[in-house]
């Protein structure tokens, strides 16, 4: 698989949008140059190699809802810099950029949408934001979307990507990975469906959490998934990650999730389960 | 006393071996010179308690990881009896950065489990620094599930440099194993006592952390990760690690101003490294009341209350709504 040969490299590969506004992409994997209104249509996957870019929490709506459909929820909930946190730059100022660079509020996404007509929750890390991390502001949003969905009695999505828990806000941020764990058993134990989705990455406090407490565990082709950096380790250990180590194949392989779908066939499949399911 | 070297920690030995000489004198000298003695000893205690209250952030850190700390074990030793060990996850491997097992906290049988340190580099290689592979997280949750069958408290002791990023605990499910400990945990239906006790960094601490009540010994540090690693990362430099320490206020003073902890657990003049059996008793006594506290609260009451709590953490900001969601305070 041709993605696997991207593993020494981190997420450097897939972190380069294509030229906004070229009429050509050129495939960070294969290299084939791709006309852009044809990758757009494919859903942003290379034809010739399965390659799949990176795309915004905008497009996620309109690959998993029906047109029209989504109604977002607590977009008016923001970051408080609870701990007046500053490295080279205030986070204050990153929360703003941020906001500025993407025009979301914050690092989820979160509403009711309709699936082939059948209603669910869905929650959306943009992983632009911030790296998706996940700060007191995601940490409610996808406990309210699971309570929402527990009051409403219906199945829950979350499309994941981040880098894990934000660490400008501390333990704060640690303790959101309690938060959203414990709803969530809450919505288990009430036989309400929650599918997760995972993308490309989804790492750290957030695959140690919601992410892979899924009733099912989907992934994207190719995405890097796991609790420590690939980095982290190669420095802990001492020596080069194997090819493809903690890739989505790598994980099916040892058990950790129940499938993985190209995103072009993600909302039928989501269909199809939900109709098992509920 | 073995001393790691920081300045502040030489001038809290010799406050503290002064101390002792004090107190031995005044047991074996005319009574006359009593209260001068005593004077004397008060004096020392203030200074070594000067010297604590200007630590820095990363001191604490310091005091936090100081290689003579009581470990889990060494509490377990001094306040547990008919303590017996029980090993492995039942699936994969008997992981030796986790212990646990059952015994009893006066009269009360429980559940402990913590994360194990070694002291020499021998026994740090078998604990593996205590940093748990999944099969640790594994081993405490079947550990906590006998807790629940059997209706007896569970008393989780947090000290961990982070969860260990190697190869196999990526294999075997690092994050799933930390995620399902966070999810079981919140709905396990008998008490759950936490208590930081050394270091406590990220998922690997947390994935023991979840309960009823949070507690923090006064020299130890939480936050979402190590300073080290915040500053390799958001410094670029794990040198800048006393900045970052600072910037993450992990104290359990800074916790409990974010409304994350319940109660700081006084230590022994200087810290519990001074005298393990003193600070295992501070431990005990305060673990002896919480479980008292919970200890008649029907289950259902205990997991919405627990929940509560967890849905509480959290700061930001929310115009239009009633009120700004805060926990502090
Ligand atoms: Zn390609």
């Amino acid at each position: 698989m041709e993605w696997f040969k991207k593993v020494k490299t981190g997420l450097k590969a897939q972190e380069k949008r294509p030229i906004p506004d070229g009429v050509w992409v050129k495939c960070d994997t294969c290299g084939e140059i791709i006309y852009k209104k044809e990758l757009i249509q494919n859903l942003w996957v290379c034809a010739k190699c399965g390659f799949h870019f990176r795309i915004k929490s905008g497009d996620y709506v309109r690959i998993l809802l029906d047109d029209g459909t989504f109604d977002e929820l607590h977009s008016n909930i923001t970051a408080v810099d609870s701990l007046k946190f500053r490295d080279s730059k205030k986070y204050t100022d990153r929360v703003k950029d941020a906001m500025k660079k993407t025009g979301l509020s914050e690092a989820a996404r979160t509403g009711i949408g309709k699936v082939d007509g059948k209603s669910i929750v869905l929650g959306i890390l943009a992983f632009d934001f911030l790296g998706g991390s996940m700060g007191s502001v995601v940490g409610e949003k996808i406990a309210r979307a699971t309570e929402q969905a527990l009051r409403d009695k219906i199945p829950l999505i979350v499309v994941s990507s981040s880098g894990g828990a934000r660490m400008q806000e501390g333990a704060l941020s640690l303790m959101q990975m309690a938060k959203t764990s414990a709803r969530l058993a809450q919505l288990s134990e009430a036989s309400v469906p929650y599918i997760s989705v995972l993308t490309h990455p989804t790492t750290g406090g957030v695959a140690a959490s919601f992410a892979m407490l899924g009733d099912i565990i989907i992934a994207e082709p190719g995405a890097l998934i796991g609790f420590a950096g690939p980095r982290v380790i190669e420095q802990t250990i001492g020596q080069e990650l194997p090819e493809g180590f903690q890739r989505s194949e790598f994980l099916l392989e040892h058990g950790f999730i129940d499938v993985i779908v190209n995103r072009r066939e993600l909302k039928p499949i989501i269909s199809t389960l939900l109709d098992h399911l509920t | 006393m073995n001393e790691t070297g920081h300045d502040f920690e030489r001038k809290i030995i010799a406050l503290r071996r002064e101390l002792d000489d004090v107190r031995a004198r005044s047991l074996d000298h005319d009574p006359a010179f009593k209260d001068d003695l005593k004077q004397q000893a008060q004096k020392l205690e203030k200074a070594i308690r000067d010297i604590h209250s200007k630590l820095n952030r990363w001191q604490r850190v310091l005091l936090a990881r100081h290689p003579q700390r009581p470990y889990t074990m060494d509490y377990i030793r001094f306040m547990i009896t008919d303590f017996v060990e029980l090993h492995g996850d039942r699936l994969f491997a008997d992981d030796k950065a986790i212990v646990g097992g059952l015994g009893k906290l006066a009269h009360r049988t429980v559940v402990i489990v913590g994360h194990q340190k070694g002291r020499s580099t021998k026994e740090n290689l078998y604990r593996n620094f205590g940093m748990a592979n999944p099969e640790g997280y594994r081993k405490a949750l079947r550990l906590m599930r006998l807790a629940a069958k059997y209706k007896r408290p569970v008393v989780c002791l947090i000290d961990t440099p982070g969860a260990y990023p190697g190869i196999g605990a990526e294999e075997r499910g690092q994050a799933e194993a930390i995620a399902r400990n966070l999810f079981e945990m919140s709905r396990l239906p008998v008490p759950i006592i936490v208590v930081v006790i050394g270091e406590g960094a990220s998922g690997g601490a947390l994935g023991i952390g979840v309960g009823d009540r949070l507690l923090m010994m006064e020299n130890t540090w939480y936050s979402v990760i190590s300073p080290e690693g915040c500053a390799s990362i958001l410094w670029r430099s794990a040198e800048k690690k006393e900045q970052a320490a600072e910037a993450l206020k992990l104290t359990p003073q800074d916790l409990m101003v974010q409304g994350l902890i319940d109660e700081i657990i006084p230590e022994p003049l200087g810290g519990a490294h001074f005298d393990h059996e003193e600070a295992a008793s501070i431990l005990k006594r305060t673990l002896e009341r919480v479980l008292g506290e919970l200890g008649g609260m029907p289950p259902q009451e205990l997991l919405d209350k627990r929940i509560e709590k967890f849905s509480r953490m959290g700061l930001f900001q929310e115009p239009n709504a009633e009120k700004e969601e805060t926990n502090v305070g």
